[in-house]
């Protein structure tokens, strides 16, 4: 290959600007596999940001509405349903186990999530994750919280922290709970879903701080006192939803129905995958509109790439013709310029993956901690296999450009340079 | 037998087109070296294309080498000028990203037989190439290690006419070789050239408007009288 070496020994002569053509095309690369990267893991997070449970039950309503507020603690739910109806799913035999749900509280800023014990041990996400405490311990007194470690770092709390929830999602004074003050006994590690931005508490706990309110305000001199309120029945009347486990995965949409049609109180029930996957679809045009900015970036590092060579040629009409006279054929003109475009093309891709293997192994770690999504390190996707393709194969097209031009040059100039 | 044979020869870019090359007959014998003179406009250029195969004639014989080059397809044509015709350009003759050797043994990328031939006179085309600049007054360590283009425009000329010797071929063509050089340093050049393809047996064909340089030469052709396409432009204008 006598052209491979002189276009090797070219390129080494331009060493400045093949660098910053390959650099223009590594960087496009990089961001073109790294948004591909990550779009995927964002997605398959999405999807996973509740996994395990079979069924989400609430008072009647959309399953997007249903979703957000249950899993998402976004907006509120218009109804709630009753604790029979709950008691009655728990003893229905299909029903592995159901974890209650309370939502309507906050602290500073913060939902809080009314559940029991059940809520760590069931609730998965990320392909079956369970939850894991980074420090203390599960709730077991009344007044005890477990805070979502977003909560905790947020606002700087530590186990044995005391803090005042708020009614409703507003935190104004007038509306804390103030009487009755939650000590942190855990702290949750890091998931990169909701559950970081939750305080979770026992439902009896949410039942003892609502004693003697109504209509979303204390009645006067009706309250119980912190200590008064243990020796109270705490069992709620209404909760917000239940996460429902199944024995049986064939049975889901048998129950499904059955909540659906369930005669004493109007309920719903979804399944977390469909919904999550119908609510993806929703904000997933973000992440195209991402993926399209990508491919762009690559168009506009090809253009680069075909600048360089196209303003390069002109200078290069003497070399055409001295190679011409020691005997190159017109199409070896052609591959000369064509071997530079595809070596950057390469070397380009190759420096790109590379690069954003350079950044994972960076990124990797905090991604995992902060947002729970852990991104494949190494061998590329089909997808991404065939990203990257498609990138070599823009590269030999666009440099067919500037390679015909030489070579309809060569074959006009022949030996005589006319500039 | 002839090394170039010209016989009714016409060329023009285009039918229909003025006709820019029309040669009745033209000679030159292997080993001779032969002056090719005339003004810029004469036909100097075209008839080193088609020499070289770089073009073809629309009618009459070129033989070269007792090839009819009209005959050769454009691919055969690269070919036969690869492997029997050295070529100096008039100025800027290297390549500026190969070195001093690489650019001498340029013509044994393209061509296995001049290769064969450097191998078998030196044992490599680069010890091949350092005998040839060596001749040339060119093989200086100095001179060697530097990029091409930082030499002055005598030294390129004579890094060029190393390589248009490279791998011996028959047929040396210079186009107007020393018209970038001082006047004193043209018929140094001059000689230059004839001892190597003397030596080496070469045809040379040498093209100038130079007059000159004319006496030094076996013969000359005057191609301003030769081209009869020439001659009737001149008597149109």
């Amino acid at each position: 290959m006598p052209i491979a070496t002189l276009a090797w020994h070219s390129l080494i002569n331009r060493r400045f600007t093949a660098a910053l053509t390959v650099i223009s095309v590594a960087l496009s690369v990089t961001l073109l596999v790294g948004v591909e990267r990550l779009r995927n893991e964002t997605r398959s997070s999405f999807s996973n940001t509740i996994s395990g449970t079979d069924l989400i039950v609430g008072a009647r309503s959309g399953p997007a509405q249903l979703l957000l507020y249950s899993v998402f603690r976004i907006g509120d739910a218009t109804n709630n349903m009753s604790w029979k109806s709950y008691l009655d799913l728990l003893e229905n035999p299909k029903v592995a186990w159901a974890v209650p749900m309370s939502l309507g509280d906050s602290h500073r800023g913060f939902r809080v999530l009314g559940t029991t014990e059940g809520y760590f041990e069931h609730y998965r996400h990320a392909r079956q994750k369970t939850l894991r405490l980074a420090q203390g311990r599960v709730f077991d007194d009344i007044y005890d919280a477990v805070l979502g470690s977003e909560v905790a770092k947020k606002l700087n709390y530590d186990l044995g922290d005391q803090i005042i929830l708020a009614h409703g999602a507003s935190d104004v004074a007038f509306a804390r709970h103030g009487d009755k003050p939650f000590s942190v006994v855990g702290i949750l590690e890091p998931t990169g879903t909701p559950v970081d931005h939750t305080v979770h508490v026992g439902l009896e706990g949410l039942e003892a701080i609502h004693l003697g309110w109504q209509y979303g305000a204390p009645l006067p001199g009706t309250a119980a006192t912190a200590k008064q309120a243990r020796e109270i029945d705490l069992t709620p009347k209404t909760i917000t939803a239940v996460l429902l486990g199944l024995k049986s995965k064939v049975s889901t949409f048998q129950v499904q129905r059955f909540i659906n049609e369930y005669p004493q109180e109007p309920l719903s029930a979804i399944l977390p995958g469909v919904a999550l996957n119908q609510l993806w679809n929703l904000i997933g045009i973000a992440e195209n509109a991402l993926l399209l900015v990508s491919v762009f970036v690559v168009i506009v590092g090809m253009f680069g790439m075909l600048t360089a060579l196209m303003t390069g040629l002109n200078e290069r009409r003497r070399e055409m013709a001295i190679l011409r006279s020691v005997g190159a054929r017109p199409i070896h003109v052609f591959a000369l310029i064509m071997g530079e475009a595809g070596f950057l093309t390469l070397l380009g891709v190759l420096l790109g993956f590379a690069a954003l293997h350079v950044i994972l192994l960076v990124a990797r770690p905090i991604m995992e901690s902060q947002f729970g999504i852990s991104l494949v390190f190494g061998t590329p996707s089909i997808t991404e296999a065939g990203l990257l393709a498609s990138v070599i194969l823009a590269g030999f097209l666009v440099g067919v450009i500037p390679s015909y031009r030489a070579y309809k040059m060569s074959l006009v100039d022949g030996l005589s340079v006319r500039v | 037998m002839q090394a170039i044979e010209i016989n009714d020869l016409i060329f023009r870019w285009k039918r229909g087109e003025a006709t820019i090359l029309s040669l009745d007959s033209v000679q030159i014998a292997r080993g001779e070296q032969v002056f090719i003179s005339g003004p810029s406009g004469s036909g100097k250029s075209t008839l080193l294309s088609l020499l070289a195969g770089v073009t073809t004639p629309e009618q009459g014989s070129l033989q070269v080498l007792g090839k009819r080059l009209e005959r050769l397809g454009s691919v055969e044509r690269d070919h036969f000028r690869a492997n029997h015709i050295g070529y100096i350009f008039q100025m800027f003759n290297l390549i500026p990203y190969l070195s001093m050797v690489d650019n001498v043994t340029l013509p044994c990328r393209f061509s296995r037989q001049r290769r064969d031939k450097a191998v078998r006179r030196s044992g490599t085309p680069e010890r091949e190439a350092i005998r040839l600049l060596d001749h040339l007054d060119m093989a200086h360590d100095d001179l060697l290690g530097r990029p091409v283009t930082t030499l002055s425009v005598g030294q390129q000329q004579r890094v060029a006419a190393a390589r248009a010797l490279m791998g011996s071929p028959e047929i040396v063509i210079a186009d107007e070789p020393t018209s970038s050089l001082d006047a004193n340093r043209r018929e140094a050049f001059v000689e230059l050239l004839f001892k190597e393809c003397g030596e080496s047996g070469a045809t040379l064909v040498f093209v100038s408007h130079d007059e000159s340089l004319q006496p030094l030469f076996d013969r000359r052709i005057p191609l301003q009288e030769a081209n009869r396409a020439a001659h009737s432009e001149m008597q149109a204008g």
